[in-house]
C-alpha cells in the first residue's frame, strides 16, 4: 500500500460521513420552495391576464432579477449554503452563477474582468445548451426534409 | 393544485443534483451544463411540454426549463425559415434568460462590491 493509499484509508475511517439524506431533503424543500413560488406568481400572473406561454418566461425573469439582488446583497450565497443543489438548479442558481463572478472580478476591470468572468458559467450553459439545440435541430431538419409530413 | 405540483417536482429535480455534490466531483457549473443539456433532450422528444403543462414552473424554473425553452425555439425556427432556422433557434429561445442574467448581473456588480473573502 503506497503513503498515499493508506492516509485515504486513514481519512476515511476518521472523517464524518456526509449527510447525505439531510442535504437532499434540504435541496428539496429549497428548490421545491423556489419552483412553487414562480407557480403562485405564474398563476397570478395570467390572473391579471398575461398569456400562459408569457407568463413563463416572465416569472423566470423575476426570479432572476431576485436572485441578483439577494446575490448582490450577499443573502443568496448564505441561503445555498443550506439549500445546496436547492438553490443552483432552479433558474435562480444560474443567475446566482452570473452575477457572483462579475460582482468578485470588479477589481480584475471591467471589460476582462467583469465582461469576461460574467460568463464563467453562462458561458459552458449556452454553449452547451446551443450544441444540443443545434444538433436536435439537424435531426429535426432532415426529418422534415425526408420524413414528409412532420 | 399545480402549485403542491411545482413544489414536488421542482423539489425532486434537485436532489439528483445534490447527490451529484456529495457523491461526485462535478462542480455546480457541470451541473447545470448536465441539466441545460438534459433539458434539451426532453424538449426534442417533446417530454418537455407535457411535463410543462403539467406542474407548470415545476419544470420550468429548473435550468431543464432553459433547455426546454432552446429545443422549442429551435423547432419553431425550422418551422419558419428552414436551414436557418438550425442556427437562429437556439440562441433566439435563449435570449430573455440569458440577457435578463447579463443586464441584471452588471447592474449589480456596479451597485455592489463583492464580499472580502473569509478564510
Amino acid at each position: 500500500m503506497s503513503q498515499k493509499e493508506e492516509y485515504e484509508a486513514k481519512i476515511k475511517a476518521i472523517a464524518p460521513t456526509s449527510p447525505l439524506f439531510k442535504n437532499c431533503l434540504f435541496a428539496f424543500l429549497f428548490g421545491g420552495g423556489i419552483c412553487a413560488f414562480g407557480e403562485t406568481f405564474r398563476h397570478l400572473l395570467m390572473r391579471i391576464g398575461l398569456e400562459s406561454s408569457d407568463a413563463f418566461v416572465q416569472v423566470s425573469v423575476t426570479l432572476i432579477f431576485l436572485s441578483a439582488v439577494l446575490t448582490g446583497l450577499g443573502i443568496y450565497d448564505n441561503i445555498a449554503k443550506i439549500a445546496g443543489a436547492g438553490t443552483l438548479v432552479p433558474v435562480t442558481g444560474f443567475a446566482n452563477a452570473v452575477v457572483s463572478p462579475a460582482i468578485d472580478t470588479k477589481s480584475e476591470g471591467w471589460v476582462l474582468g467583469v465582461g469576461a468572468k460574467i460568463f464563467t458559467v453562462a458561458g459552458p450553459v449556452l454553449l452547451y445548451g446551443v450544441l444540443a439545440g443545434t444538433v436536435y435541430g439537424l435531426i429535426y431538419y432532415a426529418v422534415s426534409l425526408f420524413g414528409g409530413g412532420v | 393544485m399545480s402549485i403542491l405540483y411545482a413544489f414536488l417536482v421542482g423539489g425532486a429535480l434537485c436532489v439528483p443534483a445534490q447527490i451529484l455534490i456529495d457523491r461526485t466531483k462535478l462542480t455546480p457549473a457541470r451541473i447545470l451544463v448536465l441539466y441545460v443539456t438534459l433539458g434539451v433532450i426532453l424538449g426534442a422528444l417533446g417530454l418537455y411540454q407535457t411535463l410543462r403543462d403539467a406542474v407548470g414552473c415545476g419544470v420550468s424554473v429548473p435550468l431543464i426549463g432553459f433547455g426546454g425553452v432552446i429545443a422549442e425555439g429551435v423547432k419553431k425556427a425550422i418551422d419558419e425559415e428552414a436551414f436557418l432556422g438550425i442556427f437562429k433557434g437556439p440562441l433566439t429561445a435563449a435570449a430573455v434568460g440569458t440577457s435578463a442574467a447579463l443586464v441584471f448581473g452588471y447592474l449589480t456588480a456596479l451597485i455592489f462590491n463583492g464580499k472580502p473573502h473569509k478564510m
